[in-house]
């Protein structure tokens, strides 16, 4: 790789230390020492983007191939509600419980994944709809209350009571494994070329709706572990949980280099992407700004996070 | 008035970058008359309606509109001066309705509001003038036939008051019906003083509609006079001028077994028929004009368009078509369409040649090493295989294209105007590696170009589309330019 590909790859996170610095500075002269620096705050912030870093890995595959998923909030919402149903309603053990919210992702994705496909409705709409679908499916299976089992292995996924709870290095693991995905196999280079150019994909007999009905079933599986995450955070199934976190979990790619006209795209950006807001929002919370400041705060910054990373690829720096 | 013409354009050149579009044109319409323009692919009629609509400024000659000088600054400023353009592609808006199109950019409006009577008078003035009051000002635009849509065009640019009408190639997509009530309507329009430009292939239609004629090759006006006068075989001599020589390398070549055949194949609008059998160590060329379903030909063959009938058999395989079977089956397909569907512009050259033979498990450098050999074997200037596509020029871009053949070394190679767009240099390494892929390797090769003499120049068989059928495949050397040129344009018979 060369030194500036390397740069662009790195701009995000140049970024992303720019509004740390900045914020360390602003707590500490707020509060006259440095309480946004410790390794107990860090660690919240760290705790806080899990969700978001393990959402947005299926996301940037769902991105990269040129599609939109919508409904990864309610999808997340949905899944931790099954998790928690069928640790209380049926009694299944942690492990199985766990395996059958992510499969319930999963199935969300194909679903997505087979509507986008067949009906040839853009993304926006038909994940849209699924939005409000799984959202309802959450509430209905829960029958609109939280669903509280009791305490099992799944609720230590995000225990702060570790250095690095077991949910962040899971996150590590399956980022790791994503990267080699898209860097290493064929089913990756098909993700960027249909997303690059879909005709030229499908010149070169790319099976373009196999390949896109397969990131939108890794993105419902994703988000299922994300559901874990949530409930692990909440130790209890909420249906009306992670409101509005697709916005969160799209903006992280989107900062992290991704293009929402697909073809663009990187695990460590949208890594690096899901740490913006937990950091803007903890620093602000700390500042001591109302919450109005910390939003419009959050709202500035994304859009000169990406204004600045568009730019630099304009100019090739 | 003045009985001077209503548009000259004297000695008018233009260029961009290194290439010559326009090299010294000359064009004098009348008040009244019906002016054809014609000339082969690429001898500058597009560029020249572009200076003339004002999308492109001339760099020299002079350009007057009834004596006063003209020299519009953009295509709006254009119309505003009395120069309307039809083009080939439609530009209406189709969701909107017949009269809110005509009066797009010039609405009558008071006071910000717009003038709802006004509109529907201009519309309805407008679409009288031309005798087609079935055209309903209220009916949307995209629910019209194409022919319709076409007046609704030439309404518009008689609503702002057009005096010089340009229509490029206005029969290439409408029925013979429509294409005869639309010369009836130029007529009509002549008799009522307006100058028309009208560009086509079609000699036939020329001689129907216009008074006087002007042909354009390499750029430069190289005749004209009254349409009476003339002969179609005088104009189709003026319009090929002399041969090109030596650019074509050929070695012996001795086909082979059959390979690839074609049973009246039948696209879902075109071709309409098709039959061909193509051998190994053969080129056969498919010339024809623009739009006569040359490209959709191959794409059918290639599992990109569907198939309404007839069948195509490669090989000893005969069933369903898809990109991915027939790259299997040993068939590449360079597209005519190079920037969206030829090449993801956004990847790299070594995801782009490799991308139809990846393995399920893809290492980098052996991506690496594969591109190396074919940057250095088709002499690609790109600083490396990891560079992005879009930073390479269009030479070594087709370049890549055809390298994802090679790479994936198939035996039947379908090239759609492989050589579109690059410079001489480009088209000569292309040319010589055509000719290396058939005689030495025994690859056959279907070439479909609008550039005649590289037809003859590399093709052993030529066949000719026209009009959505494919004629029958004769032996190049018993063609030349001027036969070719009648058969597509529907003269020969």
């Amino acid at each position: 790789m060369s030194g500036r590909s390397l740069l662009i790859r790195l701009g995000p996170l140049l970024g992303l230390f720019a509004v740390f610095l900045f914020f360390l500075f602003k707590v500490w002269s707020h509060t006259g020492r440095n309480v946004f620096a410790t390794p107990e705050n860090l660690q919240t912030i760290a705790l806080q983007s899990a969700i978001v870093g393990m959402a947005g890995l299926g996301m940037t595959m769902i991105i990269l191939s040129g599609g939109i998923d919508l409904s990864v909030g309610s999808t997340v919402a949905l899944t931790s509600v099954t998790v928690a149903a069928l640790l209380k309603f049926q009694g299944w053990p942690a492990f199985p419980a766990a395996c059958g919210a992510v499969l319930a992702g999963g199935l969300c994705g194909l679903l997505n994944g087979v509507l986008v496909t067949q009906l040839r409705v853009v993304p926006f709409i038909v994940t849209l709809g699924t939005m409000l679908i799984f959202r309802g499916a959450a509430k209905g299976l829960a029958d609109e209350r939280t669903v509280i089992p009791g305490a099992s292995m799944l609720d230590s996924l995000l225990d702060v009571g570790s250095v690095l709870p077991s949910g962040v290095w899971l996150l590590a693991i399956l980022a790791a494994v994503v990267a080699l995905l898209l860097r290493y196999t064929r089913f990756g280079r098909h993700l960027y070329a249909t997303g690059s150019s879909e005709a030229a994909a499908r010149l070169c007999g790319v099976p373009i709706t196999r390949v896109k009905i397969q990131a939108y079933v890794l993105g419902g599986l994703f988000a299922g572990m994300a559901g874990l995450l949530q409930y692990s955070r909440l130790t209890m199934g909420d249906p009306t949980a992670a409101p509005g976190l697709e916005l969160d979990v799209i903006t992280a790619v989107v900062i992290g280099g991704g293009s929402l006209a697909g073809g663009e795209g990187s695990v460590i950006g949208t890594l690096i992407g899901a740490l913006y807001m937990p950091t803007i929002r903890n620093g602000c919370s700390q500042t001591g700004w109302a919450p109005w400041k910390s939003e419009i705060a959050a709202g500035v910054i994304i859009i000169i996070a990406v204004a600045t990373d568009r730019w630099r690829h304009r100019r090739g720096l | 008035m003045s009985t001077g013409p209503r548009l000259e354009m004297i000695g008018v050149r233009k260029r961009f970058g290194a290439t010559v579009a326009l090299d010294g044109v000359d064009l004098s319409v009348l008040p009244g008359e019906c002016h054809a323009l014609v000339g082969q692919n690429g001898a500058g009629k597009s560029t020249l309606v572009k200076v003339l609509s004002g999308a492109h400024p001339a760099d020299q000659g002079e350009l007057r509109i009834e004596g006063a000088p003209y020299r519009p600054h953009s295509p709006i400023d254009g119309r505003r001066r009395g120069v309307a353009m039809i083009y080939q592609e439609l530009s209406l808006a189709p969701h909107l309705s017949v009269e809110a199109n005509i009066v797009l950019g010039v609405e009558p409006a008071r006071w910000g509001w717009l003038d709802r009577r006004e509109t529907r008078r201009l519309a309805l003035e407008a679409l009288a003038q031309l005798h087609h009051p079935e055209i309903h000002p209220e009916a949307r635009t995209g629910s019209l036939t194409v022919a319709q849509q076409q007046i609704v065009e030439i309404a518009r640019a008689l609503a702002i008051g057009c005096r010089v009408l340009v229509l490029d190639e206005p029969t290439s997509s409408i029925s013979q019906r429509d294409a005869d009530q639309l010369f009836v309507l130029i007529d009509r329009l002549r008799g009522q003083g307006l100058s028309i430009v009208y560009i086509s292939h079609f000699i036939e239609e020329c001689k129907r509609v216009a008074q006087r004629y002007t042909v354009l090759r390499d750029g430069r006006t190289v005749g004209g006079g009254a349409m009476a006068d003339a002969t179609p075989a005088q104009i189709v001599d003026l319009m090929v001028g002399q041969k090109v020589g030596h650019l074509y390398p050929r070695s012996a070549r001795t086909p082979g077994e059959e390979i690839l055949s074609l049973e009246g194949l039948a696209g879902l609008e075109k071709p309409s028929r098709a039959d061909l059998s193509l051998r190994r160590g053969e080129v056969l060329g498919i010339a024809g004009l623009v739009g006569a379903g040359r490209t959709e030909m191959l794409r059918s063959v290639f599992g990109l368009d569907p198939v309404r009938s007839g069948s195509v058999r490669v090989g000893a395989y005969a069933g369903p078509a898809s990109p991915a079977r027939r790259w299997s089956q040993g068939m590449g397909f360079v597209s005519e369409d190079r920037k969206n569907e030829g090449l993801a512009l956004g990847l790299s050259v070594a995801d782009n040649l490799t991308l139809s033979k990846l393995e399920r498990i893809v290492l980098p450098q052996r991506q690496d090493s594969a591109a190396r050999k074919w940057i250095e074997l088709l002499s690609i200037r790109c600083r490396d295989s990891s560079q992005c596509m879009s930073d390479l020029s269009g030479g070594n871009q087709q370049k890549i294209a055809l390298a994802r053949l090679l790479h994936h070394d198939v035996d039947i190679l379908l090239l759609d105007e492989p050589t579109r767009g690059i410079d001489v240099a480009s088209k000569a390494q292309l040319y010589q590696k055509i000719d290396d892929l058939v005689s030495r390797s025994g690859k056959a090769v279907i070439l479909v170009s609008s550039y005649i003499p590289e037809l003859l120049g590399t093709c052993d068989r030529i066949a000719v589309m026209c009009r959505g059928r494919l004629g029958p495949a004769r032996p190049a050397g018993l063609l030349d330019e001027h036969a070719l040129i009648l058969e597509a344009t529907g003269e020969a018979a």
